[in-house]
């Protein structure tokens, strides 16, 4: 950056006056308006997406990395669980990228940690803006980041194995509850960022605690082979249900039944909580 | 063009009371601030004297525990979204996106201040360039120098044109030069009409750009006037000696409070630091005394390793006004704040 660009010449020249613009504020209802804030703060996110590239590198990766070890190092002792005629691979790629999905949810708690140290979130909390916009500009663009790292996990999968039996209606139930679960467990992670705070303490406390719920689950293995006391909860918790019903969906195993149901009713009742828990946790957040 | 909400009130800032506190710690206990339309208010304090609470309170970003406040003659507790309508902030860490562009920013903040994206695009190419970052209107924040980033902080908060500005250290951490030319902007945009808050550690920065200075400490106001009344109240320059390890101190305190005295008998108390074997004593005199002082102090015997005549510090202030010091460290600026002139 060159010295001269430094320089404020003598006269006053910053005046705050446009010359030729109108600066009124577009007249928006409440919906529209918390709608385009969040668009345009949607927008914000995602232009950072490319410009952090070893970071999206590293959400991307991170679930190739776990199919391919899962696939390769723990596929044949898994397949000699299965009943017969059932592949492994189908059954850990699901795993592996509804996974993928709830991991994805940290981003957002990350996300807003980063905010609140670079101090925008202040400078948002400034605007005349909608503040709820805020949570769900950031979930709409991890959203959309969450479907970027899930195709090529599954098209990864795919290259190594993963051969789905689902029509096409099958398909858009499976993206349905998996878009779901990316959504709910998104609001989940704006919580957890907003309690949490600062980005080391996502990553170390707020991993921790998600890591158990995807192991304890039908994601790697079936729940039967889990010790007895651990069975109940795997077998019932709703990451289990989210992943039994895509999988059943995409590959006929297990049989879907009403754990698709299942799943959405567990997660419309985490958003019923994590949806005005993180707006109340924003908002008391400036009161501290 | 309907170009600028206008204030037409006497008083753009008026707060009466404000109380708030963190867990145990009483960040607030009783702020009166009122501010004159178009004039500036320069809240001057340490670190943790309550002045970030002060304009975070007045810009709705926090709810006190008690008292009241209007900005630009609205109530900021009934009713803070028309509040926020009215004024910009600029805070002591640059709130300000890191990986976008300067133009990528300003374009979000005029969408988030409800602008078309057509206003909001032409408001930053204008506000980029009445600020000199033309230039680096495409460049990543993270190529900007902190003068730069601290500009574009500014106009991120100018977008409506507010009639009320709140500055939070706005100088703070800037070299000297980018801190010469952030006070010229901000006398600019006084002189257009805007009313500005602004707190500082600083005060000189106070000195210069404030109509009026109000002093708070431990969340309480302890002074307030120009910076003439001020600096009366503080009694002028200080001449400051320092004198190698070994020397007998009180002769070099009696030899120094003599110089001051200058034949009269004011009443002066001289501090020695018996750490940095330093003596300072308020001088009267001025510059125009230091060739005198010199020799007197050349007379008397005493070897000088510095010497040097200022303003008081920040410190110094604090002392006068409160009998104690600071409590935190102030850094940089505050020490350097008086004319130093090196023997």
């Amino acid at each position: 950056m060159s010295e001269q660009t430094l320089t404020v010449p003598t006269a006053p020249i910053v005046s705050p006056r446009s010359t030729a613009l109108d600066l009124q504020p577009l007249r928006r209802g409440k919906l529209a308006a918390v709608l385009s804030d969040s668009i345009v703060l949607a927008h914000r996110s995602l232009l950072r997406v490319p410009r952090q590239l070893d970071w999206l590198i590293g959400v991307t990766v991170m679930p190739i990395m776990f199919l391919l070890l899962f696939r390769y190092i723990f596929g044949g002792t898994v397949q000699a669980t299965m009943p017969p005629g059932v592949s492994a691979v189908n059954y850990l790629v699901v795993g592996i990228v509804v996974q993928g999905i709830v991991f994805g949810g940290m981003n957002t708690a990350l996300g807003l940690a980063t905010d609140a140290k670079e101090g925008l979130m202040d400078r948002f909390r400034s605007l005349p803006m909608t503040r709820m916009s805020v949570l769900l500009g950031r979930v709409l663009a991890d959203l959309a980041l969450t479907v970027f790292t899930t195709s090529i996990t599954i098209m990864v999968g795919l290259l190594v194995g993963f051969r789905p039996t689902g029509n096409i209606i099958h398909w858009a139930a499976a993206i349905g509850i998996m878009l779901f679960t990316a959504f709910t467990m998104s609001w989940l992670g704006a919580a957890i960022g907003l309690w949490l705070k600062t980005i080391e303490a996502v990553n170390s406390i707020g991993f921790t605690l998600i890591f158990p719920i995807t192991f304890i689950s039908s994601a790697f293995i079936h729940p039967d082979f889990l010790p007895g006391w651990l069975q109940g909860f795997a077998k019932n918790q709703p990451f289990t249900l989210a992943v039994d019903s895509t999988r059943g969906l995409l590959t006929g195993y297990p049989d879907v039944g009403n754990k698709g149901w299942l799943a959405v009713g567990w997660l419309v009742g985490i958003l019923i909580i994590v949806m005005p828990l993180s707006v109340w946790l924003f908002e008391r957040r400036a009161d501290a | 063009m309907a170009d600028r909400q206008r204030f037409e009130g006497t008083h753009a800032i008026r707060a009466e009371g404000l109380r708030k506190t963190f867990g145990k710690t009483e960040a607030l206990k009783g702020v009166d601030v009122s501010v004159p339309t178009g004039t500036v208010l320069g809240l001057l304090g340490p670190n943790g004297a309550g002045k970030t609470t002060t304009v975070r309170i007045l810009t709705t970003l926090l709810r006190p525990d008690g008292g009241r406040a209007e900005v630009a003659g609205i109530d900021v507790f009934r009713d803070p979204e028309r509040v926020r309508a009215s004024i910009g902030l600029s805070g002591q860490y640059a709130a300000v996106d890191e990986i976008l562009t300067g133009k990528e920013n300003l374009v979000m903040f005029g969408q988030l201040y409800r602008l078309s994206k057509k206003a909001a695009v032409a408001r930053a190419d204008e506000l980029l360039e009445r600020f000199n970052l033309t230039d680096a209107a495409n460049r990543s924040l993270k190529t900007y120098s902190g003068g730069m980033r601290r500009r574009l902080d500014l106009a991120g908060s100018l977008i409506v044109a507010p009639p009320v500005l709140f500055l939070d250290e706005p100088t703070t951490g800037l070299d000297p030069r980018s801190r010469n030319d952030m006070w010229a902007v901000i006398e600019d945009l006084v002189a257009d009409g805007t009313t500005v808050l602004l707190t500082t550690q600083y005060l000189e920065e106070a000195d210069r750009l404030a109509d009026q200075i109000v002093v708070v400490d431990h969340g309480r106001i302890i002074a307030e006037g120009t910076a003439d009344q001020l600096k009366a109240q503080l009694g002028g320059e200080r001449l400051s000696i320092s004198v190698p390890a070994g020397t007998n101190m009180d002769h070099a305190g009696n030899t120094l409070l003599a110089i001051a005295r200058n034949g009269g008998g004011a009443e002066l108390e001289v501090q020695v630091d018996a750490n940095t074997h330093q003596l300072t004593v308020p001088f009267a005199a001025g510059s125009k005394g230091l060739a005198e002082a010199v020799r007197k102090l050349d007379a008397a015997g005493l070897e000088i390793t510095d010497f040097s005549l200022r303003r008081p510090t920040l410190d110094e202030v604090f002392l006068t006004l409160t009998g104690h010091a600071t409590e935190d460290d102030i850094n940089g600026g505050a020490n350097g704040a008086g004319k130093e002139i090196a023997a």
